[in-house]
Order: structure tokens, then sequence, then C-alpha cells
């Protein structure tokens, strides 16, 4: 009660800013005096009476320094007496503190950005009720994530560890908003799928389990807020209304909350439909019955106090009894549990490394600001050796000392931490708002919140407190004596290697290695642009369609393709056109599919030679799309659906299977036991990614392939691309204006492929920029502090006759030394760091003589051009005027 | 001449508790020289220091002050003994004579007084 009591008191004084001083100077004074006045009485001598009085009382200042503290809140007070004291230590050197705040909003800034993407990505859960007790189920072979409808049911109802357990599958229809169809991207998913997320409608209701009755029994359609929103201005009369999905009529129930997208992080859908009504919309009815049709995402809830061992065992009982009981089909399968919301690990682990090498790179970054910024500081400490030595001499303590310099440092990372993150900020809204793929439902959301900006705050006031406690050693062995003595003068620091250089050439090294790393990503970058993709985008257009959302049936499909190919050879300038069901390295892209020797019978997992990715191709292909045919013939119009069944495969998928022997005549099985006759063979190419290694694939006639619908026209033509758009255009409309169209250049298809590499090289770049410009401050600083430290010693080396060269060697020399031993440093760790640098671009390899040629000669220059000022300085001295300075 | 001793921490606080309650309302002077002759000059180096003891006293509410003139007409700050004043040199009086009665067993206990 009492403490309370006095806290209360001391804070009140504190903050009204209440000074007892002037009392407690009367109160003595008046002690003194009457004191003085009893010896007086006793006889004493009046003079003699004084002074024995206030030799009596003691040390006044003591006394005061005590009455203070007593009063306030020294440790406050002190502090914010640091602070002011800092600011105006700040204020008297603009450019330092400028360039200290600017080189830690750097550093800070960059961390920030990157630890949003990474959050937003990575850490941040899916924005349901209990995230941490979701997982996707997927198969114990990595990236292989996919199930069928059939393993799903027995997942879920046979299982003891889940509370619930919904499958999903990303779709793209064609859905009639007034009279036009729009292709838009949205969910099939389970009944319970809304349940087990435990998400509330914002209008009307979702489909639950209760509203599946078997195949096409649920014409449901629930919409996304915002698609609700822009696409039928928010119409609260809204559910009860039919939409037209692929021609076919659904009835809106629901709208989703405004905060729900789905579950996975990046793919925001448009409207959920029920799974057992995917047949309706133009799914083949296997989708949902055969057990060997891995088409879904699972995910499930566990139940509380249940582990993911526990839950991942429970299901593998499990998938060991459905291996026994479909051999064929469920043969090998194993259940794996993994953080939903990227994809399973499908994108989830190259996304995970990715930011995490990032991360590690900026957080090098901001270590090679914290070297500059403490080598800065130590030369400012050095500076003011004669300040500080005086604060010591009349009897401030080292501690106090250094903590008036840590409170400068922390202050200047603060401001800078602030600077950096407000930065940050205005950064990571325009990447939120930044749409990279307009075509694609596809949001980048990585807005900071309260953890991105403790981490800020965290860094800055490390960093602070890191580089400010560099220079403590300098303060701790300041003799008093000494540095007053010695004045300005040269101290030993100069004649051996100091911290300071140890700093400068640590900041140079992690520079260089982040230089090289820019380097490693722009070749990487150039190589994949330069990888042979086995076809040649330039001068093709993709028209893609989807006959299925114009409700064709399988059977007229193949009479429109024919139509549409023939159609498109006839458009002016344009040398060849066909067709083929998936373009490459689209984002659909691919399907594969097992091939057997044949004569195999046995048509277990375990049986088949390798999986192919299977196209489905019109005569005339791999003329239009610039694939070389090295053997046999192309597929042709005869190939129809009840002649023999053939095949064109490229060169691995004909080397997995007969070796170096000739291809050409011979014979492969499908699952099933269909046989294929290799009618041709041609040159390999990129499918799925360009990172990818050399995939086996088959070409089917468009008669005979399995997946009719999906159409995408290869249109090649020397004429303007937008020209030819515009024919196609008018073709397709003439054809059927029900059926949605996208007609892209080949090139602009492929930028989705290309992005990954892009966006790392963007990455690298600013790091790298970032890393150079830290070198150049780093280098120019220690030269110019060289320089103008020894001015006087340098002037009498011209005064004595010293060459240029030797001047020039007393004046930068140490900086160059350093710059070549640190970047000597940064080289070798950057081949080391090979492995890290890899797993963000393609091919990186840091031996490359490219890469190590351009980093040094990037160091070289940026050492030039840091140290340039400082030589000139040092050569243009002039001894006559720089004597009768002093 | 024997060494002046330095008063211990917390003991000071409550020998102006006391004076206080005896003599009733006393300007800081007064109090210094009060506990001076009751220690027999054997206390104080420095007077000054009964100034933040006062103060923090005062902070904690078992004193109140105000000017007032002195014995010679001179302006000073007198002190007063607040109610809770009283109550906490209740307790610390009765603490201190506890402790220096334990104290005083522990000397006089002797060796063979054990058991």
């Amino acid at each position: 009660m009492r403490t309370l009591k006095r806290l209360v008191a001391r804070i009140w004084n504190f903050s009204a800013g209440r000074r007892g001083d002037a009392r407690l100077r009367e109160e003595i004074e008046g002690h003194i005096a009457m004191q003085a006045e009893d010896n007086a009485r006793a006889g004493m001598p009046p003079a003699e009476a004084r002074r024995q009085a206030v030799l009596k009382l003691g040390a006044v200042e003591a006394i005061r320094e005590q009455y203070l503290a007593e009063e306030g809140l020294p440790l406050l007070e002190h502090l914010l007496h640091d602070v002011r004291h800092a600011l105006r230590q700040l204020r008297k050197s603009p450019g330092f503190t400028a360039t200290a705040v600017i080189t830690l909003a750097l550093g800070v800034g960059a961390n920030a950005v990157v630890f949003s993407v990474l959050n937003a990505l990575v850490l941040r859960p899916l924005n349901v009720y209990q995230p941490e007790r979701l997982f996707a189920v997927e198969h114990k072979e990595h990236a292989y994530y996919m199930q069928s409808y059939p393993d799903y049911i027995d997942y879920r109802d046979d299982n003891s560890t889940f509370s619930g357990m919904a499958a999903y599958d990303t779709t793209d229809l064609a859905v009639v908003i007034g009279n036009s169809a729009v292709k838009s991207y949205g969910y099939l998913a389970s009944g319970d799928y809304f349940d087990m997320l435990s998400v509330r409608p914002a209008v009307g209701r979702f489909f639950h389990a209760s509203d599946e009755h078997g195949v096409n029994s649920a014409p449901y359609v629930v919409l996304s807020y915002d698609f609700w929103r822009s696409r039928f201005n928010s119409n609260a009369n809204i559910v009860g209304t039919t939409v037209s999905l692929n021609t076919h009529l659904f009835t809106v129930i629901g709208v989703a909350p405004h905060d729900f997208h789905g579950t996975e992080t990046f793919f925001w859908p448009d409207y959920w439909i029920p799974l057992v009504d995917a047949p309706e919309t133009g799914y083949s009815p296997h989708f949902l019955a055969n057990r060997a049709t891995h088409n879904l995402w699972i995910l499930g809830r566990l139940k509380p106090g249940v582990t993911a061992q526990q839950a991942t065992d429970d299901l593998n009982v499990i998938s060991r009894r459905l291996a026994q009981q479909y051999p064929t089909e469920d043969d090998d399968l194993d259940a794996r549990l993994v953080r939903p919301g990227l994809m399973g690990d499908v994108w989830g682990d190259p996304i995970r490394a990715f930011l995490a090498a990032i991360m590690v790179l900026s957080t090098l970054v901001l270590f090679a600001a914290c070297a500059n910024l403490g080598s800065i500081f130590a030369v400012r400490a050095a500076d003011r050796a004669r300040e500080l030595a005086l604060r010591l001499a009349i009897g401030a303590s080292r501690a106090r000392i250094l903590r008036s310099l840590l409170t400068e440092a922390v202050l200047v990372s603060v401001l800078g931490g602030f600077t950096g993150t407000l930065f940050a900020s205005v950064l990571l809204q325009l990447l939120s708002r930044w749409q990279p793929f307009v075509e694609y439902p596809i949001h980048v959301v990585a807005l900071p919140d309260a953890k991105v900006y403790a981490l800020a705050l965290l860094l800055s006031v490390g960093s602070g407190l890191f580089f400010g406690l560099l220079p403590a050693r300098q303060i701790w062995q300041t003799d008093a004596a000494h540095a007053m003595k010695g004045g300005t003068s040269v101290g030993p620091v100069f004649r051996r290697f100091s911290m300071r250089d140890v700093l400068l050439c640590v900041q140079i090294a992690l520079c260089t290695l982040l230089v090289t790393g820019s380097f490693v990503a722009f070749r990487g970058m150039e190589r994949s642009l330069h990888t042979p993709l086995g076809f040649s985008p330039q001068r093709v257009i993709i028209a893609e369609t989807q006959l299925g959302m114009g409700g064709y049936t399988e059977a007229q499909s193949w009479t429109l393709q024919k139509r549409m190919a023939d159609e498109a050879a006839q458009i002016p300038g344009v040398s060849s056109a066909a067709l083929i069901d998936r373009v490459m390295l689209d984002n659909d892209c691919c399907g594969s599919e097992a091939v057997y020797r044949q004569g195999t019978t046995d048509f277990r997992s375990s049986q088949q030679s390798f999986d192919a990715h299977n196209f489905s191709v019109s005569p005339g292909y791999f003329v239009a799309a610039g694939t070389r045919l090295l053997a046999g013939r192309d597929i042709s119009w005869h190939d129809e659906a009840n002649s023999p069944q053939v095949a064109v495969v490229n060169t691995t998928f004909a080397h997995l299977l007969f070796g170096n022997a000739p291809a050409v005549g011979q014979h492969f099985e499908l699952f099933g036991g269909t046989l294929r006759e290799i009618v041709g063979v041609v040159e390999d190419g990129k499918y799925e990614s360009l990172t990818e290694s050399p995939q086996p694939a088959m070409f089917f006639p468009l008669a005979q392939g399995m997946n009719s619908n999906d159409t995408a026209l290869v249109v090649r033509s020397a004429f303007p691309p937008a020209d030819v758009a515009a024919a196609l255009n008018r073709m397709m409309n003439a054809i059927d204006p029900n059926i949605p169209l996208t007609v892209r250049t080949w090139p602009d298809a492929l930028d989705l492929a290309l992005f990954p590499a892009r966006a790392a090289t963007g990455a690298l770049a600013i790091l790298g920029l970032l890393a150079a410009m830290l070198a150049v401050t780093g280098i120019f600083g220690m030269a110019a502090y060289s320089v103008s430290r020894r001015m006087k010693e340098l002037g009498i080396r011209v005064a004595l006759g010293a060459r240029k060269v030797q001047l020039m060697s007393a004046a930068v020399g140490r900086p160059i030394v350093l710059l070549g031993v640190g970047s000597g440093l940064g080289l070798v760790g950057g081949i080391f760091a090979s492995g890290l640098l890899s797993q963000i671009v393609y091919q990186a390899s840091s031996g490359d003589p490219m890469v190590l040629a351009g980093a040094v000669l990037t160091m070289a220059l940026l050492g030039l051009a840091a140290s340039a000022i400082p030589a000139r300085r040092a050569l243009s001295i002039d001894p006559s005027s720089l004597m009768r300075e002093e | 001449m024997k060494p002046k001793k330095d008063v211990q921490p917390g003991t000071l606080a409550l020998m102006v508790l006391k004076t206080l309650d005896v003599l009733g309302p006393l300007h800081g002077y007064g109090i210094a020289r009060r506990i001076e002759q009751i220690s027999g000059d054997r206390l104080f180096v420095n007077q000054g220091t009964l100034y933040p003891v006062l103060l923090r006293l005062e902070q904690e509410g078992a004193v109140e002050s105000d000017w007032g003139p002195s014995e010679n007409n001179r302006r000073a700050r007198f002190y007063r003994l607040t109610r809770s004043g009283h109550k906490l040199l209740e307790t610390e009086k009765r603490d201190w004579e506890q402790t220096a009665a334990i104290i005083a067993r522990f000397f006089e206990v002797k060796a063979e007084d054990l058991p």
C-alpha cells in the first residue's frame, strides 16, 4: 500500500514535471543558517560557524541527487534525458542520421516485406475455425496429392480420428450472366465441406451432406461474396434464382461470407457446387465412380486430442484394407497428412523453400546493414573520444556513457525501422492489389499484420542494440587521461586490424554473396528462357475453348473440332492450324496415365512401367507447334475412333520402353489392356514446368483421345497476332457464340510458367541491389573516414615528396585490401551456398564462370566508385594550407 | 574520538517518525538536532541525508509538511506525523523490538546452553 502510494506520487511528480528542487534548496539554506546560529551561540566566530554548519550537512549535490532520485522515476528520467541528448546529437549531424536511418530502413523494410509474404502464404493458417486441426490427406508419395471419390468415401466413413472429412476440386465452368457466358472458376465440394469447416453463410444457406442423394441429385450453387457483389450486384433476393453452369441450371441457395475464399490460399473460387453434381456440368460419370481416377483433394478435421500421427496410422489401416480389397486400383495406397492451403506440398514445398531462402538472404542484408552501421557508430565513438573522455573525467560512469550511446543507436534503429515498415506496408498494399494473371482467380494477399509489425520492431531494436554494442569495447577501454592528451591524433587502431576492418570485411563478404546470388538468378532466368521447350511459341496464337461449356457431347465435339481446325487454316496468313486438348506449360496442363509393356495382364501400380503425359491432338499439331517429328508419321484424320489405336510418343517415352531400339511399329498397353501402336516419335519438350527433367509423353488422335471436350486451337501465322486473334474470334462466333473463348499469344500464355523464375529473379535482383548499395556506402565511409583522419599525415607525406601511388595506397589502400578479402570470402561463401540458391532459381550454379566474373567485376567497380571521391580528396591535398590550419 | 556511524537505512526513518511523535511538528534541522542529541553525537556523518528520507516518508503519506515560522522567525518547512504515520510507527516499532529481542537472545546464548 505504502509502496503503491509512493509510486503514484512519483509518477505524478514525473508526469507533472514537478520539481522539489527549489523547496530543497530553501530547506537546506534554512538548515545551515539555523546550525550556524547555534554554532555562533556556542562561541564560534561567524565565518567558522557557517563553515562547520556546511560541513555537518554534507555534500549538497549528492543529497540533491538522492533527493531528486527519490522524488520522480529516475530510470525513466535518465532515459528521457538520454533520448533528448541523443536527438540533439543526431540533429547535429543530419547526414549521418539520414544515412543510418535509410540504411536500416532498407534492411528492416526488406525483411518486413519478405516476412509478410512468408506469413501470408505459409505461416498464416486458413481463415476458418480452428485451422490448426485441419489437414490435407495426400498419398505417401511426394506431390501425389489427388484422391479418388470412392477412396474418399471409405476414408471418411471408416476413420475414427477425424471429426469431419470433405473432398473438393477446382473447376472452371461457363456461367451465363445476362446474355454472355463467362469462364469462371469454382469448387466442386462434398456435401459436408462447409459443415466440416464451420463456415456460416452470409446469405441463404450452404449445402450439406443431407442434400446428397446420388449423382446429379443436388443442383445447388453457393456463390462467393465477391462474385455475388460484382456479378449479381449484391442482389438480396438471389436465393432461389437459377444460374446456368455449362448450360445446366443450378439453384442459388446461399452466399459465402466475405472473408471466406475457399481452402486454397491463392485460388479464390467464385462458387461452390456439390461434388455429386459434377457429371451434370459435363464431367464423366467415372469421375465419381472410378477408384483409379484421382482428382480430389481431401481435407479433414482432427478430433480434439488426436495427433496427426495417430490419424495417419488410423487412415493407413483403411489404406491397407483397401489395397487388399482393390489390389489393382488401390495398390500401395498410403495416407500422409500435410498442411492444407497450398495444394498440399505440390506448391507448398517449393514456395516454403523459396521463401525460406529469400528470408535468409534478406536477413543477410540486415546483417550487412548492421555491420555498416556498427562501423559508422564505431567511427563516431572514436571521433567523440575526447568528449567521452571528458565525461568520464567529470565522473560519468562507463555504463552511463555506453547507455547514452546505445540510446542513440536504438533511436536511429527505431526511426529506421519505422521508415522501413512504412515503406514495406505501401509495397505490400500494392502487391496485394496486384493480380499477375487476370484470367485466373489468383490472389496474393500479404498485408502486414501484428506479427509483421512485432517482427519489424524486434528487428530494429535488436539491430540497434547489436550495432550500438559493437563500439562498446572501445568505450570500455577509453583511458580518460590518455584520450584527452592524445586529442584527435591517430590512435593505435590504424596500425593493426581493428574491429572496424573486420566489420567492413564481413559486410563486403555478405554483399558479395548477395550480388553473386543475383547473378546466379539472372543466369538461371536466362537459361530458363532459352531452355529447349520442344515447341516454338513465337508467332503462335492459342485459342482455348471448352466445348463442354457449350453443352456439346463428346461425339458432337469431334465434328465441331474438325470444322474449327479446317476453318482456322483458311484464315489469311495462317500457315498451319491444329488442335490439342491441353496447352503445354499452361496451368491446367497436364494429365498422365500409366503405361505398361505389351502383354501385361496385371495392372497393379507396381507392374506399370511409368506414367506418361497424355495429349490428344489433331493432324498437323506438330507442324503448328513447331515440334520436330524425329521418326515415323504424324497423326492423320484417318485415325478414327474405330480404326487401330495409335500414338505418337516423345524420345524419353521411346527410350524408357525400348532403349535404343526403334520405337515406331512397337506397341504398349494402357490401364485395362488397351493396346496402342507407336506410329511416330517426336522430340522431348517441357510440359508442366520449365524446371522439370525430361518427361515421357504420348500423343493420341483426337478421335481416340480421352478428354476431347477441352480444345485449344494452335495457330501459326506470320501476320500480326491482333489480326489473327480477331479473325479467330469472328470464326468461333460464327460456329457457336455460346462457347467461351480465350485467345492469347503463346508467349503470353507462357507467362505463368515463367512467373516463378521471374519472381525469383526480381526478388534476388532487389536484394542484390540493396547489398550493392550497402557495399558502396560501407567502402565509401571507410575510405572517406580514413582520409579525413589522416589529412595531416598525408599532407606531411606530400610535403616530403611522396608520389601519387604511395599517397593513394596510404589513403585508400586498406579499404581496397578489405574489399578484396571480403569479396573473396563472399565468393567462396556463394559457391558453398549454391545449394541454397538452387532452391530459388532453376539450374543455379555459382561455379559458372560468367557468374564469378560478373560478381568480381561488380565488386571491383563498386569499390572503385566508392573510393574514388576519398582518393581524389587525398590527391588534392595542399600541404601548405593544411599545415597552416593547425 | 569514536568514528561516527552512518545510520542504517530504514532506521533513520524510524527515528524521524519517533521524533515527530514525541515532539510534534518540527523542521528538518530540529529533527536532525534531536536525533543527534539522543544518539549522543555518535550517529550522523551528513545531516543532509535526512531530507531524502523526509521526502520519501511524505510520499508514502506518513508525514505531511508545510511552511511555517521557526523559533527565530525564519521560514522553515515543518513536518507533522499523519494518522497513517502513527500506525506506521507502531508497526515499525514492534518489528524493531522483535528484531532487537531476537538478536539480543542470540548474543546471550552460550555454547553450554545449547541442548
